[in-house]
C-alpha cells in the first residue's frame, strides 16, 4: 500500500487561533445558508422567497405594532436563555426552563387571583415577583439536588419536571382556579396584578423611534448586564467555569460541588421563574397550561448559540422572535403556514451549530496536504 | 371488569403509539446518543405517513387496497423519520454539535416541517385531507378474523387490535434479540457504554452511531403514523400528537432501556394517559392523572441513581459526543 492511500480523505486539526472577523464571517456565512435553504419550504408552497423574507421582515419590524410584538416574543427567550447561561457554562444541562417558567407563573398569579384587593398595587406586584423566583427556583432545585447527592441524570430529570408542571397547571385550570364553571380558563387578572406599559423612546439622528413594552423589558436588560458580571467577574461564576471545565479539578481546590451545582440551579430556576412572572403579569394577564409556549426549550438553543454570552443572546433571540412574528404576519397575507417560522428557525439552528466545527477545526484534504509538504 | 377490559384495550391503542417511540428512542440511546428530537421526528413520521397513504389513494383511486397502504405509509413515516435523525447524526457526530441542542433543534424543526407538510395538502386539497372509509377500516381493523375478537375478556384483550401492535411486538422481541444475543448488538451496547474502549478494540464506531441513531429515528416515526392512522382516524392532528414524542423519551426510562419492557411499559403509559376518561379515584383529581407517566419515571429515574446498580443505568456515555482526538 502506498503511502497516500493510508492517510485518510479529510483530516481534522484543532485550531486554537483563528482569527476573529474569520470566524465571524463563518457565522455569518451560516445564517446566510439558512436563509437560502429556507427558501425551499417557500418555493414548495409557492411563495416567491424574496417576497416572503420582505414580509418578515416588514411584518416584524417595520410598524410599531410589529414591533412591539415582536420585543414581547423576545423578552422571555432573552430572559430564560440568561438562566439556563450559568447551568450550561457548568455542564448541567438543565432542559426544564420550560416547567420553571410554569411554576413561576403558577405560584405569582395564585396572589394575582386571591390577594389582589387585600395589599396595594405595588406590593401585590412585589409578592408576586418573589414568589415567583422561589417557585421556579425550587422547582429547579429539586432535580439538582438528586443530581448532588446521588447523581441522577439531570437531562432525563429536568426534562420530566416540566410535563409535571404544566399538566399541575392544566389541572388548576380546569379545577380549583377555573373561572367561569365549564370554561376550562381561570379568569383575566385584575388591573392590580398586572405590570404597567412603558413607552421607550430613542431618537436616532432625525429618526425616531418608540417601542411600547411592559416594564419587564428594562429588568431584563438590566439582568443581562448583571449576568454577564455574574459569570465573569464573581467568586461564584468562576467556580460554575471550574466545575464546568473539570469536576475533579473543582473537588480538589475545595469546592463543594454539590451545593455549588444546588446554588447554581436555584438561581437559574428563579431566573425562569421571572420570566413565568412577566408573562402572565406583563403579557397574557392570566395563566394557562400551555403558558411557557417552548420558550424554556427554545431559549437553550438561544443560549447555546451565543456562546452563553448575555450580550450576544439579545442579537439571537431578537433574530428569532422576528422569524417568529414575521411568520405570523406572512400566514395572514399570504396564506403560508406560520410552522414555516419553525422550519427556518430549525434550518438556522442547524447552521450556526455546525459553523462552530468550521470554526475550531481545520480539514486538511489528502491532497492539498501533500502540496503543503512539497512546498 | 368491563372498565378494567376498556381501559386495557384503549392504553394498548395509545400504547402502541408509544411503543415505536420508544423502541426508537432505545435503539438510539444505545449507540450513546440522546436524540432529543423524537417529538419532531414524531410530527414529521405522522405527517409522511399520512400523505403517503393519501397520494397513494389519489393515484390509484378505488383501486386502492388496504395492505398495500399500510406498507407505504410505514416506508413513508419510516423514510421520513430516517431523513430526520440523519440530520442531527451528520451534526452530531461528524460535526460533533451539543446533542441535547441538537435534539432541541431538531424537535423545533420536525414539528415545524410536520405542521407545514400537515397544513400545506390541507390548503392544497381544499380545505380536507381524508381517506376513503375501505382504507380507514384497513388501518383500524383487527387483523384476528371476528370470532376470536368475540371471546369474553381474552378476545378484546389480545386480538382486538391493528396490524401496527402485532408488529411492534414483534419489532420489540427482534430488537431484543439484536440486543443482547447478535454480536452487532453487544457492540453497540459497547459502543454506548464506553466508546473509547470499543474505537480500541476496533469497532467502526462512527458506523454504529450513525445507524443505530438513523434507523432508530425511523422506527420512533412509525409511531407519530400510527397515532394519525388510528388514534386521530386518519386526519392531521397536531395537538393530539403534540407531547407523544416527550412522552416516548420518558418511557425509555421507565423500560430502564430494554426492548422487552417497552411493550408492557407502553401500555401501562397509554392507561394512564387515557385514565382520566374511564377511571375515578377519590381524592386524587381526574386531570391529574396525565402527570402519573412523568412523576412514575421521575420516580424510576431517582431509583436506579440512588440504587447505583449496573444493569438499570442509562448508557454510560449517554449524552456525550466521542472525539478520538479528546481522549
Amino acid at each position: 500500500m502506498s503511502e497516500s492511500s493510508k492517510t485518510p480523505f479529510v483530516r481534522l486539526a484543532k485550531r486554537t487561533d483563528i482569527d476573529p472577523r474569520r470566524a465571524m464571517l463563518i457565522r455569518i456565512a451560516s445564517i446566510v445558508i439558512a436563509l437560502i435553504l429556507g427558501t425551499i419550504p417557500m418555493i414548495i408552497s409557492g411563495t416567491n422567497p424574496f417576497e416572503a423574507y420582505s414580509v418578515i421582515v416588514q411584518g416584524s419590524l417595520l410598524r410599531r405594532t410589529y414591533l412591539n410584538q415582536t420585543v414581547k416574543i423576545a423578552i422571555p427567550l432573552l430572559g430564560c436563555a440568561l438562566a439556563i447561561a450559568p447551568c450550561f457554562k457548568m455542564r448541567f444541562w438543565n432542559i426544564g426552563a420550560e416547567g420553571q417558567i410554569t411554576i413561576g407563573a403558577m405560584c405569582a398569579t395564585y396572589f394575582a387571583l386571591y390577594w389582589y384587593n387585600r395589599v396595594p398595587h405595588l406590593v401585590l406586584l412585589l409578592m408576586m415577583f418573589l414568589v415567583s423566583l422561589i417557585g421556579g427556583g425550587i422547582w429547579a432545585l429539586i432535580p439538582a439536588f438528586f443530581k448532588a447527592k446521588w447523581n441522577t441524570n439531570e437531562t432525563l430529570f429536568t426534562l420530566m419536571m416540566n410535563y409535571i408542571a404544566i399538566g399541575i397547571v392544566a389541572w388548576l385550570q380546569g379545577g380549583p382556579w377555573e373561572g367561569r364553571k365549564g370554561s376550562q380558563l381561570i379568569p383575566m387578572f385584575n388591573d392590580a396584578a398586572r405590570l404597567p406599559d412603558f413607552n421607550f423612546m430613542i431618537g436616532i439622528g432625525e429618526h425616531e423611534f418608540s417601542l411600547t413594552s411592559h416594564v419587564g423589558l428594562i429588568f431584563i436588560l438590566i439582568l443581562v448586564v448583571l449576568m454577564y458580571i455574574y459569570m465573569n467577574k464573581t467568586k461564584q461564576g468562576y467556580e460554575i467555569a471550574v466545575i464546568g471545565d473539570s469536576v475533579n479539578t473543582a473537588r480538589y481546590a475545595g469546592m463543594n460541588v454539590g451545593n455549588i451545582i444546588m446554588r447554581t440551579m436555584f438561581i437559574s430556576g428563579a431566573i425562569s421563574g421571572f420570566v413565568g412572572f412577566l408573562t402572565v403579569s406583563g403579557a397574557n394577564y392570566t395563566l394557562f397550561s400551555g403558558v411557557a409556549d417552548g420558550v424554556g426549550f427554545t431559549a437553550i438553543t438561544v443560549a447555546w448559540l451565543s456562546q452563553l454570552n448575555p450580550f450576544a443572546m439579545i442579537v439571537i433571540s431578537m433574530m428569532l422572535a422576528v422569524l417568529e412574528k414575521g411568520a405570523n404576519t406572512l400566514q395572514t397575507r399570504l396564506q403560508v403556514p406560520a410552522s414555516i417560522s419553525d422550519i427556518i428557525t430549525g434550518i438556522l439552528l442547524f447552521t450556526m451549530l455546525s459553523c462552530e466545527f468550521f470554526i475550531n477545526y481545520r480539514l486538511i484534504f489528502r491532497g492539498r496536504a501533500a502540496k503543503e509538504e512539497k512546498a | 371488569m368491563n372498565t378494567l377490559i376498556t381501559l386495557i384495550t384503549a392504553g394498548i391503542t395509545f400504547g402502541t403509539v408509544l411503543m415505536y417511540g420508544t423502541l426508537g428512542e432505545i435503539l438510539t440511546e444505545k449507540s450513546g446518543n440522546l436524540n432529543l428530537g423524537v417529538e419532531g421526528i414524531m410530527y414529521m413520521g405522522g405527517a409522511f405517513g399520512l400523505a403517503g397513504a393519501f397520494y397513494y389513494e389519489k393515484a390509484v383511486g378505488a383501486a386502492a387496497i388496504g395492505p398495500v397502504a399500510i406498507i407505504l405509509a410505514i416506508l413513508a413515516a419510516f423514510v421520513a423519520g430516517c431523513a430526520a435523525s440523519a440530520i442531527y447524526s451528520f451534526l452530531t457526530i461528524t460535526l460533533r454539535t451539543n446533542q441535547n441542542v441538537t435534539g432541541l433543534a431538531l424537535s423545533i424543526f420536525g414539528t415545524g416541517v410536520g405542521q407545514f407538510v400537515g397544513e400545506l395538502m390541507r390548503v392544497k386539497e381544499g380545505g380536507y385531507v381524508a381517506l376513503s372509509n375501505s382504507l380507514k377500516n384497513a388501518f383500524s381493523a383487527s387483523v384476528f378474523p371476528g370470532f376470536f375478537v368475540k371471546i369474553p375478556i381474552v378476545g378484546p384483550i389480545l386480538f382486538s387490535h391493528t396490524i401496527f401492535f402485532y408488529l411492534a411486538i414483534i419489532l420489540a422481541i427482534a430488537m431484543w434479540f439484536y440486543l443482547s444475543k447478535t454480536r452487532s448488538g453487544m457492540y453497540l451496547t459497547a459502543v454506548g457504554e464506553s466508546p473509547a474502549t470499543s474505537d480500541a478494540a476496533g469497532i467502526n464506531i462512527t458506523r454504529y452511531k450513525y445507524l443505530a441513531t438513523i434507523i432508530g429515528g425511523g422506527i420512533s416515526a412509525i409511531g407519530g403514523m400510527v397515532y394519525i392512522v388510528t388514534t386521530a382516524g386518519c386526519v392531521w392532528n397536531h395537538e393530539g400528537l403534540s407531547g407523544v414524542g416527550w412522552l416516548a423519551v420518558a418511557l425509555v426510562i421507565f423500560c430502564v432501556w430494554r426492548p422487552l419492557n417497552a411493550i408492557w411499559g407502553s401500555v401501562i403509559f397509554g392507561a394512564m394517559m387515557i385514565m382520566y376518561l374511564r377511571v375515578a379515584i377519590p381524592f386524587i383529581p381526574t386531570q391529574l392523572y396525565k402527570i402519573l407517566p412523568y412523576v412514575v419515571t421521575v420516580i424510576v429515574l431517582i431509583i436506579t441513581s440512588m440504587r447505583n446498580s449496573r444493569d438499570k443505568q442509562p448508557p454510560a456515555s449517554l449524552g456525550l459526543n466521542y472525539f478520538r482526538e479528546e481522549r
